[in-house]
């Protein structure tokens, strides 16, 4: 190698390295757990809030329902946006065995008995927000038991995982 | 039956994929040529036969094939004949056969390179390459086939198939539901092809060095083969996070670009080992050190390639539940974790060969600060890697789901990403070796004083933000300290050649390109961050309900309703499209456009910003709502995004910086080495 010449043995520096690299790390890994502690988002159901009630408290909270189309409205003076979002469940193994998201979404959005949360957002009307769409809302639960989310994300599976189509056969 | 061509062509390309890794290996075991011919022509006939699958499926998706589910599912009449081509990647099938295709393009390419001094290398190259094919082929007969097609069984039930049941006809919807509207965009239609060439080309430098592993050949070898390829690979991907970051902009109507989802970590993840190993290579190849780490690189890299594969396949939009949704999930992390294993098994079997040649004795010399490179890189990684795994670990320990949204990752890696542009402005000064402060202060005082007068500007402009400022600081610095390199070294040149500026420019480019190309590279990511300063910290919104004639204000900008119109177009959409006068600071600019287009075959609508783009700044318009049938008022949403437009210009020079770095040579590598070896008796390049 071109420099191989003029190597030094270097015992004493070797320890500077580990030291130096630890220090890095040392501030990385408390970066994580601070960041962790003060942006943390909980992923609960809409079951599991009501039954924890008011204990969640100021926590900042990740929820998925299925958007009841009636209930959206648009108050486009103050782009202020309001719907209603059914409970739905949130592991993807229980999803599928009850028929795949767009059944899943499509039996929330008919059954009444399920746990229903107001969810408000600030901001422009998303392209996706229709009846059935799954609803992923991140915020945190008002005083006045409405959910006030500061991020909304949309996903309309009913058209891309059908797998028979229905005008088929005519 | 064109189905069933395309299907056929594909189950051949699996068995030759099987002949070729069966050949492939008795013939490196046994030693015997003629057997490793086999495999490498194997190897060749892959790339035809694939691009007979793919040529099928785009003929079907032309033709308007409805019969078959994933024409049906990924076009309708409507949509104009470029988009129709590019279907092929805009659903899962098609994207991992057009991942085939690609993989078997550069396994082809790499076969067809000369092979006289690495002879040994080239029956593993082909093993890693046609297993990597042979998994993702087998995949689309298995489980994701784009042939399958609707069929009516005797009794009435529509089903999906392969082949006709028994008794069953033929279903041919009348029309198509059409690429999802989001999808149909230029940025979208390069995205996926130039984040997979990426993806792909980075296969090329893990079967080399798989292959060195397993041959004993442990030298720098496989490094020097690859590193052209690996070069390739991370301008590929570069290039794919960028577009999609565009397109983002463009089509998703947040006003922002990256958004730290799970589909788009996926997608960096193998771009940050790539870079690290980018760096990594040259001390290997300069020291001699690194040598284990380097292999961990590029395997890490290859796992992290078929994860980040596994992931974006589909271009799920909303990638919140993204995780293993379909029956591909287990088997790509069963692939994974095997080659994982395998490969790491092949490291610690020639571990003991893999000793540093160098060592470590300054903390500010080259390879020290590439270190401080690779760990600042892995450390982001690991970060982004536990973000997106935190929710299945926290799940698993406090049976409580918990996620990170973008503040959490730019907490974290914001100051690491800062501490990279220092380096990057800090290591190129320093020498091989040994550095001190006082060589390393000696190099670039006259830069930084360059870059204090870039701190000073920024302060009397008004920022105050101490985020914002070290961010300008360090744009500043190392922009300072790569023109000045590039002039002392034209300057030492034309001094001492007297020749003209501009040709010691270019004899001195010419001559270490990899450098030179290297330092435009860091150009292009240096004015990337000045963008990504721009929108992260100084972006301002407004919005409002507007009627004819009235205004908005925001940063200086005057934004007044001028009208709206509805109408439906006969491609398939319903528009809306607002007029508005954009003026700054009382001067008339021009109008703007912001719409929202609604498609009937997908009921889905797109809003399309309005955006007046200067290298200063963007100000970007969204037509958030209007009223039917009056068209006196519309409610905008306004973005100002400042310096946004480097990002863009930094992605450009990335690119030509690339051109320059892997330019191939005018004499072929291999005669420049042999020369060199014959007059030195060892190896050296550069």
């Amino acid at each position: 190698m071109d420099n191989a010449a003029i190597e030094r043995p270097a015992s004493g520096s070797r320890t500077k390295f580990i030291v130096g690299g630890l220090l890095i790390v040392a501030a990385v890994v408390y970066l994580v757990i601070s960041s962790t502690q003060a942006s943390a988002q909980y992923f609960m159901t809409i079951n599991e809030l009501q039954a924890k009630g008011a204990s969640v408290g100021d926590r900042e909270l990740r929820l998925s329902g299925a958007v009841l189309g009636d209930t959206i409205q648009y108050d486009s003076q103050n782009l202020r946006l309001t719907f209603t979002i059914a409970d739905i469940p949130a592991d993807n193994a229980e999803i599928e065995a009850q028929g795949g998201l767009a059944a899943v979404l499509h039996a929330a959005v008919q059954d009444p008995t399920r746990a229903k949360l107001v969810v408000v957002y600030d901001g422009v009307m998303p392209d996706l927000l229709k009846n059935e769409a799954q609803a992923i809302v991140t915020g945190k639960i008002g005083a006045d038991g409405k959910f006030y989310a500061k991020e909304l994300l949309l996903k309309c599976p009913t058209k891309y995982e059908e797998a028979v189509p229905e005008q088929a056969g005519k | 039956m064109l189905a069933n061509f395309g299907f056929g062509a594909l189950i051949i390309t699996f068995l030759v994929a099987f002949y070729g890794i069966g050949a492939a290996i008795y013939g490196g075991v046994k030693n015997s040529a003629r057997w490793v011919e086999s495999a490498r022509l194997a190897m060749l006939l892959t790339f035809p036969l694939i691009t007979l699958t793919a040529v099928s499926i785009i003929i079907l998706l032309v033709t308007r094939q409805y019969q078959v589910q994933y024409v049906y599912n990924v076009t309708s009449d409507t949509m104009p004949l470029y988009l129709k081509i590019t279907a092929l990647w805009g659903g899962q099938a098609g994207s991992l056969i057009f991942w085939s295709w690609l993989m078997s393009a550069f396994a082809t390419a790499v076969t067809l390179r000369r092979w006289d001094r690495d002879r040994e290398f080239l029956p593993w190259v082909i093993v890693v390459s046609l297993i990597t094919l042979a998994f993702f082929v087998g995949m689309s007969i298995f489980i994701e086939n784009p042939f399958e097609r609707f069929w009516m069984s005797a009794s009435g039930r529509e089903m999906v198939a392969m082949f006709q049941p028994a008794g069953a006809t033929p279903l041919l919807p009348s029309d198509g539901r059409g690429l999802n509207p989001l999808l149909r965009h230029p940025g979208m239609v390069i995205h996926p092809p130039m984040l997979y060439l990426g993806f792909v080309s980075f296969v090329i430098p893990f079967a080399f060095a798989i292959a060195a592993l397993i041959t004993g050949r442990t030298d720098d070898r496989w490094i020097r083969i690859t590193r052209r390829w690996t070069l390739v690979a991370w301008i590929f991907l570069s290039l794919g996070l960028v577009l999609g970051s565009r397109w983002a902009y463009d089509v998703l109507g947040w006003g922002g670009y990256w958004g730290w989802d799970p589909v788009e970590i996926a997608a960096f993840l193998p771009w940050l080992s790539g870079t690290a190993f980018l760096h990594s290579v040259m001390i290997q190849e300069k020291r001699g050190m690194f040598k284990r780490w380097n292999m961990v690189l590029v395997i890490v890299t290859y796992a992290l390639v078929i994860f980040g594969t596994f992931l974006t396949r589909s271009g799920v939009l909303s990638s919140v539940h993204a995780f293993a949704q379909s029956a591909i999930g287990p088997l790509f992390f069963g692939f994974i974790g095997i080659t994982f294993i395998v490969s790491l098994a092949l490291l610690l079997h020639r571990w003991k060969d893999l000793t540093s040649a160098g060592q470590l004795n300054s903390m500010l010399s080259r390879e020290a600060l590439f270190l401080l490179n690779n760990l600042l890189f892995m450390l982001i990684l690991l970060v982004c890697l536990w973000g997106l795994i935190f929710p299945i670990v926290s799940e698993l320990f406090t049976g409580q789901k918990v996620t990170f949204g973008p503040p959490w990752y730019e907490r974290i890696t914001g100051p690491l990403f800062a501490a990279l542009l220092l380096l990057m402005g800090v290591a190129p000064l320093s020498a091989w070796g040994h550095s001190t402060v006082k060589t390393l202060g000696r190099a670039m005082w006259k830069p930084a004083i360059v870059s204090v007068a870039v701190l000073a500007v920024a302060l009397a402009s008004g920022v105050r933000s101490v985020g914002a400022l070290i961010g300008f600081w360090l744009v500043g610095f190392v922009i300072a300290i790569t023109l000045y390199d590039y002039g002392r070294a034209i300057w030492a040149r034309h001094k001492r050649s007297h020749e003209p500026l501009p040709v010691a420019f270019w004899n001195l480019v010419g001559r270490n390109r990899r450098r030179y190309g290297g330092y435009i590279i860091h150009l292009g990511i240096v004015l990337m961050a000045l963008g990504i300063i721009g929108i992260e910290m100084f972006q301002t919104e407004t919005q409002g309900t507007l009627k004819t004639g009235e205004s908005l204000s925001l940063s200086g900008y005057t934004v007044t309703f001028r009208s709206l119109a509805e109408w439906n177009n006969p491609d398939g959409r319903n528009i809306a499209r607002a007029v508005v006068d954009v003026s700054k600071d009382g001067r008339y600019l021009g109008q703007l456009a912001p719409r929202r287009d609604f498609y009937f075959d997908a009921q889905q609508s797109m809003t399309i910003p309005g955006v007046r783009s200067t290298m200063d700044d963007d100000l970007y318009l969204l037509l958030v709502d209007w009223e039917e049938f009056n068209s006196n008022q519309a409610t905008l949403k306004l973005f100002h995004n400042p310096l946004i437009n480097w990002l863009w210009v930094g992605s450009f020079v990335l690119i030509l910086g690339m051109l320059v770095a892997a330019w191939p040579d005018q004499e072929p590598e291999a005669a420049v080495q042999r020369a060199v070896q014959k007059a030195n008796g060892r190896a050296t390049a550069d």
